[in-house]
This record gives structure tokens, C-alpha cells and sequence, in this order.
């Protein structure tokens, strides 16, 4: 992608990002307090990230593709079920990748 | 100084610096993706809601359209609005000025703090010590990841690889733990949207898959939100 795409991209969703926030102090409650509202602002966060997550890890360009990200993926999961701060997290999840692409060559 | 004020401080600051480390893994997500220094500090800047800033990024690193980014940004940033109408009794906002002002800091963590406080007058303390710790220290630690990420290589690029998908994979955690409201039905959702995503990879161009996996949760959802429409009615 282009740099001029990639600044339309980052000024347009902030830009946009802005407006949602001045949007709920803006306008009616009654507007946003709907039970529909609700539910999407619940479950939204949960889908995209985890779809986001899949993507991330197990995708490059379009296909699916296995390499040392699933390692890392899987050993953040572990450490995040045993209450492990996010920088430990993340440093054992590089280090996995890592190891995978060494002994992958 | 009174205890319930340094108390509100101290939230506030000790909040700021662990969001920091978000900042780091944020500015090495960006770089990954192939933003510039300017570009990661602009979104830090102007954007400045964190889970929106990795979809962005996120989307566009996996080699997402533009459009499909800032989709996936906005989606995550609806949750703002929410939040908006939650702080308006607790701010009483008056003036365009100062509610232009506040609107760029309505994020999860100053509506938590301002939510948390135990009346009107520290809620207004604890989201602008909130917000101002956590703006500041976001935006240099973003510039912290993204210098620090443009200097690797090697395993330690295949490290960075490994390291964003576990980023996104922090954000999610809280919301999957037992003790999340409705922790059940999140963990279906996670799932759901992880398997259509990754089901829809190889047929949709990158970055749909991520927002179609979202519309198809959302619409396999609607039967029981429009049963439970009805038995409230």
C-alpha cells in the first residue's frame, strides 16, 4: 500500500474515531441507550478482536499459513491463563517465534 | 491534599504507565504493519483509542484495504459513544470548548476511572489525571515501539511477528475470564468469530473477512435479542 492510502487510512479512522466519541456526548441518551446498542458495544470488542487474533496469526496475504506466530500464540495463551503480566506475555510469545523460525531455518 | 483525591491520582498515574506497555506494543505493531514513526504517532495523537489503533494496524499489517481498516476501527470505536453518554452526568460539560476537549479522551480506562470515583467532583479529577497520564505516556511509548521495532531483524522480526498476534490476544483475554459479565456467551462469540474469519480467509479480500466474521456473529445472534425484545415488551 501506498503512503498516501496509509494516511488516508490512519486520518480517516481517527478522524472518525473522534467523531464517536463526541457523538455520545453529543447526542440524546436516549439515542444510544437502546438494548440493540448494548449488545453490539458488548459483543463487537469480542468477534473483531478474536477474528483479528485468527488473522494475525494463522493468515499472510490471503491464505492460511503455520509458522512460529501459532507458537507464540499458544504460549501467550498459557501465559495469559496463569495471570501473567502483558509485557511477560508478550516477550514469551516473541521468544517462541523466534525459536520456531531458528529452528526452521 | 485529601486521601480520596491522592487515591484518585494514584489510580490514575499507576493506570497511565501500565498502558504505557500497550504504547510499545502498539508503535512495534505499527511498524510490523508498515506504518512510519509520524504515521503511528498521528494515529496515537488523533486516534488515541487503543483497541481501535491495533485493528487499524492489525488489518493493514495482515495486507487489508484502507477502507476495511477503518472499518474494523470504527467498529471497535463505537464503544466510545457509549461511554460518552455515560460521562455526561458525571462531567456537566458546559460549553463547546471543554466538551470538543473531553470527547478525545473518552477511552475504556478514564470512563472506568471517572465511573469508579466516589463522587461528581473526583470523577471529573480522576478522568483528566486519567487522561492526561495515559495520553502522554501512549504517545511516547508508541514512539518507543515503533523506533525500536524498525531496528530489527532476523528471528528478532519473527519474533515481532509472533508478538502482535499475542498483543491482540491480551486485549481479548479479560473479556474471556469467568468473571467478565456473560463470559459464556463472549467465549462463543470469540470463537465464532476467529472460525469465520479464518473460514473466510482464501475467498474475500484481506481485512472483509475480519468485519464479515463481526456481521455474521452479530446476525446469529439477532433470534435470542429479538426473543428477549419481545418477552420485555
Amino acid at each position: 500500500m501506498t503512503g498516501t492510502a496509509l494516511w488516508v487510512a490512519v486520518v480517516a479512522g481517527s478522524v472518525g474515531c473522534y467523531l464517536l466519541k463526541l457523538a455520545g456526548l453529543s447526542v440524546p441518551a436516549a439515542w444510544v441507550e437502546q438494548p440493540w446498542v448494548a449488545r453490539v458495544v458488548d459483543f463487537v470488542p469480542a468477534a473483531l478482536l478474536a477474528a483479528l487474533v485468527a488473522v494475525q496469526a494463522a493468515t499472510t496475504d490471503g491464505a492460511i499459513v503455520v509458522d512460529g506466530r501459532l507458537a507464540g500464540l499458544a504460549v501467550a495463551a498459557v501465559a495469559l491463563a496463569l495471570r501473567a503480566p502483558f509485557i511477560v506475555v508478550l516477550v514469551l510469545a516473541g521468544a517462541a517465534g523466534a525459536l520456531v523460525h531458528v529452528l526452521a531455518g | 491534599m485529601s486521601a480520596e483525591r491522592s487515591a484518585t491520582l494514584r489510580d490514575a498515574v499507576g493506570l497511565g504507565l501500565a498502558v504505557g506497555l500497550y504504547g510499545v506494543a502498539f508503535g512495534a505493531a505499527a511498524d510490523a504493519a508498515g506504518l512510519d514513526l509520524w504515521q503511528a504517532v498521528t494515529m496515537s495523537l488523533l486516534m488515541f483509542t487503543g483497541a481501535s489503533q491495533f485493528a487499524l494496524v492489525g488489518v493493514l499489517g495482515a495486507g487489508g484495504s484502507a477502507l476495511a481498516a477503518v472499518g474494523s476501527a470504527l467498529l471497535l470505536g463505537s464503544r466510545n459513544t457509549v461511554y460518552g453518554v455515560r460521562l455526561v452526568p458525571l462531567l456537566r460539560l458546559r460549553g463547546v470548548v471543554p466538551r470538543l476537549g473531553t470527547a478525545h479522551w473518552i477511552i475504556d480506562e478514564t470512563t472506568a476511572l471517572a465511573i469508579a470515583a466516589p463522587d461528581r467532583k473526583l470523577a471529573r479529577l480522576a478522568f483528566l489525571a486519567g487522561g492526561a497520564t495515559i495520553f502522554v505516556v501512549w504517545n511516547l511509548t508508541t514512539v518507543v515501539g515503533s523506533l525500536g521495532a524498525a531496528a530489527l531483524s532476523g528471528a528478532a522480526l519473527a519474533a515481532l511477528d509472533a508478538v502482535v498476534p499475542a498483543a491482540f490476544l491480551a486485549l481479548l483475554w479479560p473479556r474471556l475470564r469467568r468473571s467478565y459479565p456473560e463470559a459464556a456467551v463472549q467465549r462463543r462469540v470469540a470463537v465464532g468469530g476467529a472460525v469465520v474469519a479464518l473460514a473466510l480467509t482464501p475467498f474475500v479480500p484481506v481485512g472483509v473477512q475480519v468485519i464479515a466474521a463481526v456481521v455474521a456473529v452479530a446476525l446469529a445472534g439477532r433470534p435470542r435479542r429479538t426473543a428477549a425484545a419481545e418477552g420485555a415488551a
